[in-house]
């Protein structure tokens, strides 16, 4: 059936492939979509990002002078709101997945390209909820949504918010129902699952932890949604219903999505080691188990989120034994990075320097991650400024600065085009710096006892806090950065050529940009991935 | 083979990989399903156990008649379903069609029942939020069986009725013979899809119509 298109049009660069708006809004092309995607979350990556820098301002003196309390609440709801969902949920996934998955394990497109494009205007409505949601006066219930806060009292937009979610979460499902089954069914001839790159694994993976555990977020919504149109519910303590019961379904939901936000990370991080290193991953057959594992037991561990929400101390128990157990393939992946870049022809170039990054920021936030998986330590821990910073060592630490070095790894093959070395180099190490500046006192902070979500605080906390809100624009500064010098390389970079890492995996054997349908012929895979020289 | 080469989309090498994706396809939408209803049945149990009185006094005001002819119509439909796809498999058409037709048709009187259900607990005033006029120390939990049972059912019954409207679209792409021995793949899913309705039934029926009755 290929072989009627006999005469082959020279190819074309899926940029090239039209020009129109139309032609965008309406693509079927996995990278085209891919790009869509990235607009979008960088978007609301800013957005996210302004509401970030209120909280910084407001909490650089102790007396609660620049918002108001309930706007303060505003400003961390839409923060944790649109940073979890609409950045970083998406961020790997969406964009640098959507491009490469077909391209590595070399096929055309992905498996359902329409339904691809439909996920991306589910995306962009859930997006005009949470648009409209801050437009009418924003929502004070946290990204948690705790009951019966969010269901009785709160007289902020839940519902648009709720709703906002529900529609988004849809969109990562279709999302991971379309990697599951392209990485089933459309590898190349010869690509087979122990040859497949840790990037498509970890697609893989977090494929499988967005269809099993989003449709649980998705109920639990439309049961607050219940709860506040009827006033009736399951989870009113009023009527003799659970508010705990919220508590659980919700982290039944969300700590699997805190692996969805960190699996792709270790993704990229394998890549762009094993090719700054240029030496193979050590271990692979031993990271491949790593990722099944962290997101089978990542579904087994939520009530750790729940040590002082009154559940019995036995469950509290077992959470917590889960919960240590979970960081021993965490702990494998990184001993295995370390071990690949040992003895390494290390090339420190941006990517490198991101995925380093990655590295020292996870498992400081792993670590802090087992102290507060320590029932005992966890009590006075709860709720500080410790919790704080343990996620965004390895949210924003970890899986951001992943984000980015993937972008910088596979701008060449997204654009064409090489950017500045130099000032790519000088954002990573910028970033580093700004990020431990912002972050590492609010470990200090909680340790002391300074808790969470509140505009106002203790005056002895003030030194930490002003040095946090320093980093956090020295953060901002190393955001805005890659926006400039990417952005210029889109018109006076240099040509990029094919390969310019020399870096194993079929995507790298293709055009830069690539064809609209990737191959001019199907690849044959007779390798493992990471063939370097080293063997 | 005219149908089968002409529906083949072009990112998929052969007809063999394409229905092999499609097929998995369903199966995984069909995983996260069984996930959606999990949370309302896990917050089932969970009431359930905390107030069995209330919850077995909620079960005795429901309609066990109409339940029990609601599940006898479900399971027929599936079996109709399934013996459309075996038509289609063997080479039919007509018989198929109608077969798809009387499927609809069953979903669409399992719908209509569910609305006479519903409409005589709103005149008993069992609809918490809307009208509840119970009184009496059980009233209470009470509203929290309904809540879940108008969910559940309701979310139950949305599934149905998409699936009706499936079922029609597939009666007609039947008829036109859209469809051949080698090539019928949407059929097959939609009777998935069907299976799966009809199987979510199967726990609901005992757990809201059957389960504390007796007790
Ligand atoms: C080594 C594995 C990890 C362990 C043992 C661990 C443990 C914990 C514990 C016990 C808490 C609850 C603290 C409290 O509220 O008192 C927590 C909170 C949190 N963790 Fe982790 N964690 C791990 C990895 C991760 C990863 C990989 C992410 C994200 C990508 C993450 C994101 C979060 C978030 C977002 C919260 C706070 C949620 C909130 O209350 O708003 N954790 N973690
Ligand atoms: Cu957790």
């Amino acid at each position: 059936m290929n072989s009627i298109e006999s005469a082959v049009p020279p190819p074309r660069s899926y940029l090239d492939d039209g020009h129109s708006l139309r032609s965008w809004l309406f693509t079927h092309d996995h990278k085209r979509i891919a790009i869509l995607y990235a607009l979008a979350i960088t978007f609301f990556f800013f957005l996210g990002g302004f509401a970030a820098m209120l909280i910084r301002l407001e909490l650089i003196t102790p007396a609660g002078d620049l918002l108001t309390a309930d706007a303060y609440n505003k400003a961390f709801t839409f923060h944790g709101v649109v940073m979890v969902w609409f950045f970083l949920i998406p961020s790997i996934p969406a964009t640098l997945g959507n491009f490469l998955l077909p391209m590595m394990i070399g096929a055309r497109d992905m498996a359902f390209p329409r339904l691809n494009l439909f996920s991306w205007y589910l995306y962009m409505i859930g997006g005009l909820f949470t648009l409209a949601m801050l437009v009418l006066g924003g929502v004070d219930t946290g990204w948690t949504f705790y009951t019966p806060f969010s269901t009785m009292f709160s007289n902020g937009h839940v519902m648009l918010t709720v709703v906002g979610v529900f529609v988004v979460g849809f969109s990562s499902i279709l999302t991971g129902i379309n990697f599951i089954v392209t990485t089933h069914s459309m590898r190349a001839p010869g690509m087979t699952w122990m040859r497949l790159p840790l990037f498509v694994w970890a697609m893989y993976a977090v494929a499988l932890v967005m269809v099993l555990a989003t449709p649980v977020l998705a109920m639990t919504l439309s049961l607050i949604a219940l709860e506040r149109i009827f006033g009736v519910g399951i989870f009113d303590p009023a009527l003799g219903g659970d508010p705990v019961l919220f508590q659980h379904f919700f982290w039944f939901y969300s700590h699997p999505a805190v692996y969805i936000m960190v699996l792709p990370a270790m993704g990229v991080v394998s890549e762009l080691i094993t090719a700054g290193a240029r030496k193979r991953i050590f271990g692979y057959r031993f990271m491949v188990w790593a990722i099944v594992g962290i997101s089978v037991v990542g579904f087994l561990v939520w009530g750790h989120h729940m040590f002082v929400a009154g559940q019995s101390m036995y469950a509290s128990m077992v959470f917590s034994i889960l919960s240590f157990i979970i960081a021993v393939p965490s702990a494998i992946k990184v001993f295995n990075w370390t071990a690949t870049l040992y003895k390494g022809r290390i090339d420190f170039n941006a990517p490198m320097l991101y995925a380093l990054g990655f590295v020292g920021l996870f498992m400081l936030g792993g670590m802090t991650g087992i102290f507060l998986a320590a029932t005992a330590l966890d009590v006075s821990l709860h709720d500080t400024y410790f919790v704080v910073a343990h996620f965004h060592y390895i949210m924003v630490g970890g899986s951001v600065m992943a984000y980015l070095g993937g972008i910088h790894f596979w701008w060449p093959k997204v654009t064409g085009r090489l950017y500045s070395q130099a000032w790519a180099r000088f954002a990573a190490i910028l970033m580093f710096f700004g990020f431990n500046l912002t972050f590492f006192p609010q470990y200090l902070l909680g340790y002391e006892g300074m808790p969470r979500r509140y505009h106002e605080y203790l005056p002895q906390f003030q030194v930490l806090n002003i040095l946090s809100s320093a980093g956090a624009s020295i953060l901002a500064v190393s955001y805005l950065l890659p926006l400039v010098y990417l952005g210029w390389s889109l018109r006076h970079g240099p040509r990029a050529g094919p390969n310019p890492w020399r870096a194993k995996g079929l995507e790298w054997l293709t055009d830069s940009p690539p064809p609209t349908h990737n191959f001019e012929v199907t690849p044959v895979v007779n390798e493992g991935p990471y063939a370097y020289e080293d063997a | 083979m005219s149908t089968e080469s002409a529906m083949l989309a072009q990112q998929f090498d052969d007809a063999a990989q394409q229905r092999e994706a499609s097929a998995l396809g369903m199966w995984t939408f069909l995983a996260t399903e069984a996930l959606f209803f999990g949370v309302l049945f896990a917050g089932y149990t969970v009431c359930r156990v905390r107030f069995p009185a209330a919850f077995a006094a909620g079960s005795r005001h429901t309609d066990m008649l109409l339940g029990t002819i609601e599940t006898a119509v479900l399971l027929t439909s599936s079996c109709a379903v399934a013996l459309a796809l075996r038509d289609v498999q063997l080479g039919g058409r007509r018989v198929a069609a109608w077969l798809l037709v009387l499927t609809a048709a069953l979903g669409l009187s399992f719908l209509v029942m569910h609305g006479f259900e519903y409409y005589s607990e709103y005149r008993e005033g069992l609809i918490p939020g809307i009208r509840y006029t119970q009184q009496g120390p059980l009233a209470g939990p009470m509203q929290l069986f309904f809540c879940l049972y108008y969910f559940i059912t309701g979310f139950h019954s949305l599934h149905v009725g998409i699936g009706v409207i499936l079922l029609l679209v597939m009666a007609r792409r039947t008829w036109r013979a859209r469809f051949s021995a080698q090539y019928y793949t949407p059929l097959e899913l939609s009777a998935l899809y069907w299976h799966l309705v009809d199987i979510v039934w199967i726990f609901v029926y005992p757990l809201i119509y059957l389960v504390g009755r007796a007790g």
